[in-house]
């Protein structure tokens, strides 16, 4: 009793969030039809970048049954140090800036993996908590000053493009860098929670915590390493937009936390565990960065992306919600 | 198949020599020698608290025994053993729970241990499916590998943790009350699947309040009381009776129900209900004092009538008549004002809140009683009203104040018996009261059911155990494909003729 492959693409959440995104851009195109072109596609997905690694980040912790909203402050500490070293020593290699932020990330995750495992405290007082205080803490010693005069490769480097094209008017656009690295994020993603065994053991702790324990799995190593992983995502989205802006602000990231959260979850992720997708992840972040794009280019105040925001997320969890009750829906008199 | 008496000259498995374990004051093993021998069926029983779970916990490494207790296994002596060290040495659990990972698929859910080692290596997805499939062709049953495993029903989901347990080389495979949750046939092909594995040299201790089936899958059977063992015995030298006797340590006649109907006293009657899909053409009648059974596999349909009855699923069609007035019922407050109670089948999730004390959970139902003045709860009411339903069901319990969670199975159904009988029912719909509870609690819960039936209360009590019904029900109704068949006086019938009415096999002339 092999189960077709319809049965199987029915049951995605991908695909019905495909088909809202199709959707909501055809809606956005019949108002103004500007949307539709490869131009805008390609500066969605460049604006939208890094909170698409801060998404990916987040996955696997929901995944594996937690939850982590200290990520934004995690990745401004990250940015802010980043920016220091890079201003102060005029490290003119963007290579180098790069692999400042990752390691701050990795670490900040891993006390908040170390204080989720040991306080037995669930995961979203922990890190509303651990947010605050990182945030307290960097403005606490920094005062809140912002940070310009990065060297002239950020600047360069901000505007690669992996190919460009030249439209009829005469104007060329490209693909930005830094979709690069946000596809080039999810791949690894999708790889370690698909075909490592850390990655299968993050989704088996959140499918059932109980008998992962039983079955002799290192709870702690779990934890470590999904609280690490959003921290390294965390500073590769901190690098990502500090080279997009070319100067860090302390309180630019701090307060999307829940935009994040809600792309993931809106990428078909459980927010009790043991569910999520790479693809659905990556799709949630373009849906949402579609909304925001759609009601600049219809001409409505930006308060209507926030009401517009709140309705999808309300239709695509519904949606969510609906699909798991027909796939386990009582079969009624069978014998 | 070896005699249990040549058993006990093989070399054992698994031996536990002088077995002892404290807990604070109370001493919960006493001195237990327990062995097993590979191959065989071996049953472990006891009512609750008689040290069953202390001995297997002792086995799997969750607790440490008192000083001087051995476990050997395979000659191997092991010392402070560690759940972990038990998995390493062959000795699985297969938990009520079954602990499977409900969100992965089948194939990994058997191949987990291969996720058991650390580092970031790599899952080998083609090994992963190979091992699943070696073993699910080893053992002969059908299971879809790539379906995530919350799609299963309980009883593939079980034998995914059986097949789990054999994928890692289990040597001695504890199953723990694991026909709780099964139906009939399924209980039948999950014997026959044991027994393939015992064939196999696996040692299957199996642990069951279900007395029919020790004696069906049992080779060797033990029996402790109070911490104490009272013997090994070859399940062919035993019967139920004598079961009953050695575990409880007197003599508990299991003898046909008294029948405490009142003619004359319609309380409930139902004309062809029916619900689309669900069940069709249900009548009825259900007298004052009278405790009717309702009998049927999972899926037949019972609990669905109960629920109409209980205004929690409307019928399409049809008639419900109370005292001979025809009635609609839109929800359960209007069929509690009506008068009768629901006790819902899984007590643990439906009946309680667990983690409410005894009190809140008695006055849950009866809050109109403990109002006082400006039509407030009245706490001094509420711990009276708590305190004599604890006295009257015979609730064992320190007091009102504890969480119903400290409760053992049986007492919790005590006081979910007392929380709907206090509201004044006429008519009470009991489904699978002593369901996953101990003989003594089983007797205590045939008893109450008794005393209802004795002042008035109209019984209508859902079953799919046969047993169950012989021993409560002079009558029972049957269910079959959402059809109800009889009533049938259960006075001449045994389990087996019972068993193929349903089933259909023995036409129904009674």
């Amino acid at each position: 009793m092999k189960s077709s492959v319809w049965d199987r693409l029915v049951q995605t959440s991908e695909l019905y969030l495909a088909v809202v995104i199709v959707m909501v851009g055809a809606l956005i195109t019949f108002l103004n039809p500007e949307f539709l072109t490869l131009q805008n596609v390609f500066d969605i997905l460049r604006r939208n970048a890094f909170l698409g690694i801060f998404a990916l980040g987040l996955l696997p912790v929901l995944i594996s049954g937690g939850i982590d909203v200290s990520f934004t402050a995690v990745a401004t500490i990250a940015q802010y140090i980043m920016a220091v070293i890079v201003t102060t020593h005029s490290v003119d290699s963007v290579l180098l800036a790069f692999l400042i932020p990752i390691p701050i990330g990795i670490l900040l995750g891993a006390i908040n993996a170390w204080i989720v495992s040991y306080s037995r405290v669930h995961p979203v007082i922990i890190t509303i908590a651990t947010l605050n205080a990182f945030h307290g803490l960097l403005i606490f010693i920094t005062g809140g000053r912002w940070i310009y005069g990065f060297p002239m490769s950020f600047s360069e480097f901000a505007r690669v493009q992996v190919f460009t094209i030249t439209s009829a008017t005469g104007r060329t656009y490209g693909l930005s860098v830094f979709v690069v690295i946000w596809l080039l994020t999810a791949v690894l993603t999708w790889f370690i929670l698909q075909h490592t065994r850390i990655g299968r053991r993050v989704f088996a702790i959140g499918g059932n915590l109980e008998a992962a324990r039983r079955s002799g799995f290192n709870i702690f190593r779990i934890h470590l390493f999904v609280y690490g992983f959003t921290g390294a995502l965390a500073g590769i989205a901190a690098f990502i937009h500090t080279a997009q802006n070319q100067m860090v602000e302390p309180n630019a990231i701090v307060g999307r936390e829940l935009e994040v959260v809600a792309a993931v979850i809106l990428g078909g992720a459980s927010i009790f565990g043991g569910k999520g997708s790479v693809l659905g992840t990556v799709l949630g972040v373009f849906l949402i960065g579609i909304i925001r794009n759609g009601v600049i280019l219809i001409g409505l105040s930006s308060y209507w992306h926030q009401v517009t925001f709140g309705f999808v997320i309300i239709v695509a969890a519904s949606i969510n919600a609906v699909q798991s009750q027909l796939r386990t829906r009582n079969p009624g008199i069978s014998l | 198949m070896a005699s249990a008496e040549g058993r006990r000259d093989e070399v054992p498995v698994l031996a536990v020599r002088n077995a002892n374990k404290h807990y604070g004051g109370v001493h919960a093993l006493r001195t237990v020698e327990f062995d097993m021998v590979a191959g065989e069926i071996h049953c472990l029983i006891g009512e609750n608290g008689s040290g069953k779970s202390t001995l297997v916990k002792i086995i799997t490494g969750v607790v440490q025994p008192d000083e001087g207790t051995e476990v050997f296994v395979s000659d191997a002596k092991l010392t402070h053993l560690t759940p972990y060290a038990a998995l390493q040495y062959g000795i699985h659990v297969v938990h009520q729970d079954l602990s499977l990972f409900p969100n992965l698929s089948v194939a990994e859910n058997i191949a987990a241990h291969k996720y058991a080692g650390y580092g970031l290596r790599l899952v080998g997805w083609r090994e992963t499916y190979e091992i699943a499939r070696r073993v699910v062709r080893e053992l002969d049953i059908e299971l879809d590998l790539q379906k995530p495993v919350r799609e299963l029903s309980v009883a593939d989901q079980q034998l995914v943790a059986i097949c789990r347990s054999i994928a890692s080389e289990a040597v001695i495979l504890i199953m723990d009350e694991p026909t709780a949750a099964l139906t009939h046939y399924e209980t039948q092909r999950l014997f026959s699947f044991l027994r393939k594995l015992a064939d196999r040299g696996v040692s299957v201790l199996f642990i069951s309040h279900r007395l029919d089936e020790i004696l069906e899958i049992g080779e060797r059977v033990t029996i402790l009381r109070d911490g104490a063992k009272v013997g090994t015995y070859a399940a062919g030298e035993l019967d139920r009776n004598t079961i009953v006797r050695l575990m409880t340590g007197k003599d508990v006649t299991s003898g046909r129900p008294q029948d405490y109907t009142r003619p004359e006293t319609e309380v409930l009657r139902t004309e062809a209900l029916t619900r689309e899909g669900r069940y069709k053409d249900v009548s009825f009648s259900l007298r004052s004092g009278e405790i009717l059974g309702l009998i049927g596999p999972r899926g037949a349909g019972r609990t669905e009538v109960a629920l109409s009855l209980f205004g929690l699923d409307p019928p399409d069609s049809g008639t419900i008549l109370v005292q001979g007035k025809a009635v609609q019922i839109h929800n359960n407050r209007e069929a509690i004002r009506l008068g009768i109670g629901y006790l819902p089948e899984n007590r643990l999730l439906e009946g309680l809140v667990l983690d409410q004390s005894i009190e809140n959970n008695t006055v849950i139902t009866n809050l109109a009683q403990i109002l006082g003045r400006w039509r407030l709860a009245d706490p001094g009411k509420r711990r009276k009203l708590a305190e004599t339903v604890v006295k009257d069901f015979h609730v064992v319990a320190p007091g009102v104040k504890p969480p119903a969670r400290a409760l053992s199975g049986g007492n919790q159904q005590k006081v979910v018996l007392g929380k709907w009988v206090r509201t004044g029912p006429k008519c009470l719909i009991l489904d699978s009261p002593t369901n996953g509870v101990d003989v003594g609690a089983k007797a205590g819960i045939r008893r109450i059911i008794a005393q209802l039936a004795e002042q008035g209360i109209a019984v209508l009590l859902i079953s799919d155990e046969e047993s169950e019904i012989l021993e409560n029900c002079p009558r029972t109704l049957i269910m079959r494909d959402g059809n109800v068949y009889g009533p049938y006086e259960t006075g001449d019938l045994d389990e087996e003729t019972l068993r193929a009415m349903i089933r259909h096999e023995q036409e129904i002339t009674v």
